[in-house]
């Protein structure tokens, strides 16, 4: 499979990251040769394997459901770059 | 003692000259960072902190002349700039972090700190780990104190932990903490004749680590010495309740492990990481291990990983996939760097656009595609059938062998922009090294020579899971057979 300049902009769309129009291509071609790369996979045969998605088989741990954290939130605002009485600041989302 | 004298120093030594107060704690941190000064053409340290490792060894010292102190106690170490340090700038060297300064310590730091050491400096490193070169550091790529002879080109450490390697390399600190999610402590320690442990999977607690890909980072230190890796580990390993994977089993007195006889222990030599177009020095460097090994007592056994060459493109769907996740949380809101925008998502698109580098992006958008409709299952999902086909093959190879031993690198340091442009090329430098991430083992790499051009080379040996105490104590062998106690030579300064 490979990537053309429509899909390259959908993904960086989808990251949430401005692709200067004209690295588009060159963003394609880099993608690409990624992309190849990783192709080999279809030559394992993975049937009847499970996805691995931990490398030490451990019982998830439990806790009590409390509040164990927190009230600190000048310490939190501190290294926004916008903020306002305790809250993040952002552009406008409701008109 | 002559202050440039305790720079020779390893940590274990140093240590010992503390505790029979031959010098304090006080000397010994002012005489690393005379050293770190002076070496600020090899851009190891991204963020200097001598008035608080004054203060700190201050401290040590009172505690030292009561005979107090912890395993670590006075010894000036650096910290690889993934590491949080309260009060101290965080970056991991990507502008999209700005100036971030942490509220809060990693675990690991803490970990260190309350054993006693005193804390330099940020070191360099590739861009949120991305890297085998730390060139895509946006304070710019580290210089690797090791020239090859005909010294026209500065070459680069490794990467991602490249400050940590260099700074240790260059005798800046006893020694360093670093990570590795592919690699990144291995690679850096060959590259610069230094000895890199990369731990067993939940050894280390990640919290407070900036996360690259979760289900693969691990911390791990950067020393001259095995026994100073053995330090190291015990001071920064250990259960965390903050770090879920982190697993709550005791943490050994990894010192005491060395010294080991290696009757009756099997070395197992997995013939894949034979690959196509090997360097005639990179097997001569094996055959070599193979042989040092013999000779102390081991049984060497051939043992076959099938699946080794499907480890890096599976690394480069997970490693990818996990990044896009946890980079989601750089949006320009809660911390770091923002570019306004006409609206919230024109504000994160150029926020992100801005802060992030060319390798970042790359992976991100690598991570972002196989994890999209329509291609999880062919990309994602496959992957991590074929990471389960990997660890098995391990599990297999551990059933006829204690510890594996392989090259660490396929190469020895290559020169500053050589691969910079090849992504491929560069991701190359991890396969001897990834297949242990993606199984959850640790690895260590140790000195073992020099080759022609008077480059340092690695070897690596693969354990079983909390399996570092055989690794620490079979590394110390090949150390001692390696005699490795070449230098480089001072053109920093």
């Amino acid at each position: 499979m490979s990537v053309d300049d429509k899909t390259v902009h959908r993904i960086a769309r989808l990251a949430r990251i401005a692709v200067p129009k004209e690295e588009i291509s060159s963003l394609g071609t880099e993608l690409n040769a990624i992309l190849g790369f990783i192709e080999q996979l279809s030559e394992v045969n993975t049937d009847d394997i499970l996805p691995m998605t931990a490398v030490v088989e451990t019982e998830i741990k439990r806790r009590e459901d409390a509040v164990t954290d927190g009230g600190y939130v000048e310490d939190i605002t501190a290294n926004a770059p916008a903020s306002d009485d305790d809250y993040f600041a952002v552009p406008k989302v409701v008109e | 003692m002559r202050a440039s004298k305790l720079t020779d120093l390893s940590l274990a030594e140093a240590r010992d000259g503390l505790l029979q107060k031959d010098f304090t704690s006080e000397e010994l941190t002012q005489a690393h960072i005379s050293a770190m000064e002076a070496g600020r053409k090899l851009n190891a340290v991204i963020l200097e902190t001598p008035e608080k490792a004054i203060d700190m060894a201050k401290a040590c010292d009172a505690k030292l002349s009561y005979g107090g102190g912890g395993a670590l106690e006075g010894l000036p170490i650096g910290v690889k700039d993934l590491f949080c340090t309260k009060g101290v700038r965080t970056t991991a060297c990507s502008k999209i972090l700005g100036d971030f300064t942490p509220p809060y310590e990693s675990t690991v730091t803490q970990n260190l700190w309350d054993a006693g050491a005193v804390h330099l400096g940020k070191l360099n490193n590739d861009e949120f780990a991305m890297g085998s070169s730390n060139e895509t550091s946006c304070f710019g790529p580290v210089n690797n104190p090791w020239r090859n002879k005909a010294k026209e080109t500065n070459l680069v450490p490794g990467g991602s932990s490249g400050g940590s390697s260099a700074s240790v390399a260059a005798h800046i600190g006893v020694a360093a903490t670093a990570t590795d999610t592919g690699g990144s402590i291995r690679q850096p320690a060959a590259f610069t004749g230094t000895v890199g442990l990369k731990p067993t999977y939940g050894r280390c607690s990640r919290w407070g680590i900036v996360a690259f890909a979760s289900s693969l980072d691990q911390a791990g230190p950067i020393t001259r010495t095995v026994r100073d890796s053995a330090i190291m580990l015990g001071a920064m390993a250990g259960h965390d309740a903050k770090d879920t994977t982190s697993i709550d089993t005791p943490v050994p007195d990894y010192e005491a492990a060395l010294g080991v006889n290696l009757n009756g222990k099997k070395v197992g030599i997995p013939k894949e990481y034979r690959i196509d177009g090997m360097s005639d020095e990179i097997e001569k460097l094996w055959q070599q291990g193979i042989y040092w090994l013999k000779d102390a007592g081991a049984e060497i056994v051939d043992v076959s990983l099938p699946h080794t060459k499907y480890a890096l493109p599976a690394y480069y769907i997970i490693a990818p996939a996990e990044a896009s996740s946890n980079l989601a949380r750089y949006d320009g809101v809660r911390y770091g760097t923002r570019h306004e925008g006409d609206n919230l998502l024109e504000m994160y698109e150029k926020t992100r656009g801005a802060g992030f580098g060319a390798e970042v992006r790359r992976r991100i958008m690598i991570g972002t595609y196989v994890l999209s409709a329509g291609y999880y299952d062919a990309y994602y999902l496959k992957a991590l059938k074929v990471r389960r086909l990997i660890s098995d093959d391990f599990k297999q190879a551990f059933e006829k062998c204690d510890v594996l031993l392989t090259p660490a690198t396929p190469s020895s340091a290559f020169t500053i922009g050589e691969n910079l442009h090849d992504p491929l090329a560069m991701y190359m430098n991890d396969v001897f090294t990834v297949t242990v991430n993606l199984a959850g083992l640790p690895g260590i790499s140790v000195p073992a020579g020099l080759n022609m051009q008077g480059l340092p080379l690695g070897l690596q040996l693969i354990g079983q899971p909390f399996g570092e105490e055989a690794l620490l104590g079979i590394a110390e062998k090949i150390e001692q057979a390696a005699e490795f106690d070449a230098r480089p030579e001072v053109w920093w300064n």
